[in-house]
C-alpha cells in the first residue's frame, strides 16, 4: 500500500489548500482525540488543562500540523525526514504506535469538517495512505 | 449493558432526524469502496466498480448504501437493546453473506467522515464521541453471532 506518484500528487495538491489553516486543524485533531479516545489522555498527564481550547492542546496540535506539512514536502523520504521524531517517540515518549492510527482518524475527521467539498473519497484514500506511511516512519525505531 | 445518558440519546436522535438518507447512505458506501478497495469483494454482482468515478455513479451502490443506513434505524429505536436487535442481522452477515466483521468498522469510519462533512463545526468532539460510541455498539452487535 505504498504511495503511488498519483497519491503524492493528490496529497500535495490538497495539503496546499490546508496550509494556511494547518495549525487549527492540528489543534482540532488533538482535541478530538483526547475527547473521543480518553485513553490517549494518559500520555499528557503533565498538562494541567486537557480541554479542547487549552494552550498546550492547541500548541501540540500546531506542532503535529507543522510536522505533517514538512512530511508532505519530503514525501519521497519519510523515513529519513522523520528519523529524529521516530527516535523521540520510540525511546523517550514511548507512545504505543496504535495511537498513531487514532490521531490519523481524527485528522481525517477534521479535514472532512473543514473541507467538505474538497475531501472527496479520492483525496481521502490518498491522505489516509499518506498518514499511514507517516505513522510507519514514526514507528521505524521502536524495535 | 450499554448505558446512554439523556444527552447522548438526544445527540444521536438529532443526527438521525436531520439526516438525508438518500445522500449520506450512498456517500458512505462509495467512500468505503474507494478508500478500502478490498471491501469490493462483497459486491461482485454490482457491475462497474473499476474506479472512484464508476463507484460513485453506480446505482446499485447507491441503493445499497441507503439500505445499509436505514439498517441503523433499528439501533436508534432500540438503544437499550442493540445486541438483541441485531442478532438476526449478525447471523445473516456471518452465515449467508460471509462478511469479515472487521469491515463493519471500516464502513462505520467512512460514515463518521461523511457525517462530519455534512455537519461541519456542529460535529463537535462531544458529538463525534457519542456518534462513534453508537456505531461501536452496533458494530459489536453485528459481530456477536459469528462463530
Amino acid at each position: 500500500m505504498s504511495l503511488s506518484a498519483k497519491d503524492k500528487e493528490i496529497v500535495k495538491a490538497f495539503w496546499a489548500k490546508v496550509s494556511g489553516r494547518a495549525d487549527n486543524i492540528g489543534g482540532d485533531a488533538v482535541a478530538r482525540m483526547l475527547t473521543v479516545y480518553p485513553q490517549t489522555k494518559t500520555y499528557f498527564s503533565h498538562w494541567k488543562d486537557l480541554s479542547p481550547s487549552s494552550a498546550p492542546v492547541r500548541k501540540h496540535g500546531g506542532m503535529v500540523a507543522a510536522t505533517i506539512t514538512d512530511a508532505v514536502n519530503k514525501i519521497d523520504d519519510l523515513a529519513g525526514s522523520l528519523l529524529t521524531l521516530s527516535e523521540l517517540h520510540a525511546f523517550t515518549l514511548r507512545v504505543d504506535p496504535a495511537n498513531f492510527k487514532v490521531l490519523s482518524h481524527n485528522l481525517l475527521v477534521v479535514l472532512s469538517t473543514t473541507f467538505p467539498n474538497d475531501f472527496t473519497p479520492e483525496v481521502h484514500v490518498a491522505i489516509d495512505k499518506f498518514l499511514t506511511a507517516v505513522a510507519l516512519a514514526l514507528s521505524e525505531k521502536y524495535r | 449493558m450499554v448505558e446512554w445518558s439523556e444527552n447522548e440519546r438526544s445527540i444521536i436522535s438529532n443526527i438521525f432526524s436531520n439526516l438525508d438518507y438518500n445522500d449520506v447512505g450512498p456517500k458512505a458506501l462509495v467512500r468505503c469502496l474507494v478508500v478500502y478497495p478490498w471491501t469490493q469483494r462483497y459486491f461482485s454482482s454490482f457491475g462497474n466498480l473499476y474506479n472512484a468515478e464508476a463507484i460513485s455513479t453506480n446505482p446499485k451502490v447507491a441503493a445499497h448504501g441507503i439500505k445499509v443506513l436505514h439498517g441503523l434505524d433499528r439501533a436508534l429505536k432500540n438503544l437499550d437493546n442493540i445486541k438483541a436487535t441485531y442478532a438476526e442481522l449478525s447471523v445473516l452477515h456471518s452465515e449467508k453473506l460471509h462478511v469479515d466483521p472487521d469491515n463493519f468498522k471500516l464502513l462505520s469510519d467512512c460514515l463518521t467522515i461523511v457525517i462530519a462533512g455534512k455537519l461541519g463545526s456542529a460535529f463537535t468532539p462531544e458529538v463525534q464521541a457519542t456518534f462513534q460510541k453508537f456505531l461501536a455498539v452496533v458494530v459489536s452487535a453485528l459481530g456477536k453471532q459469528y462463530h
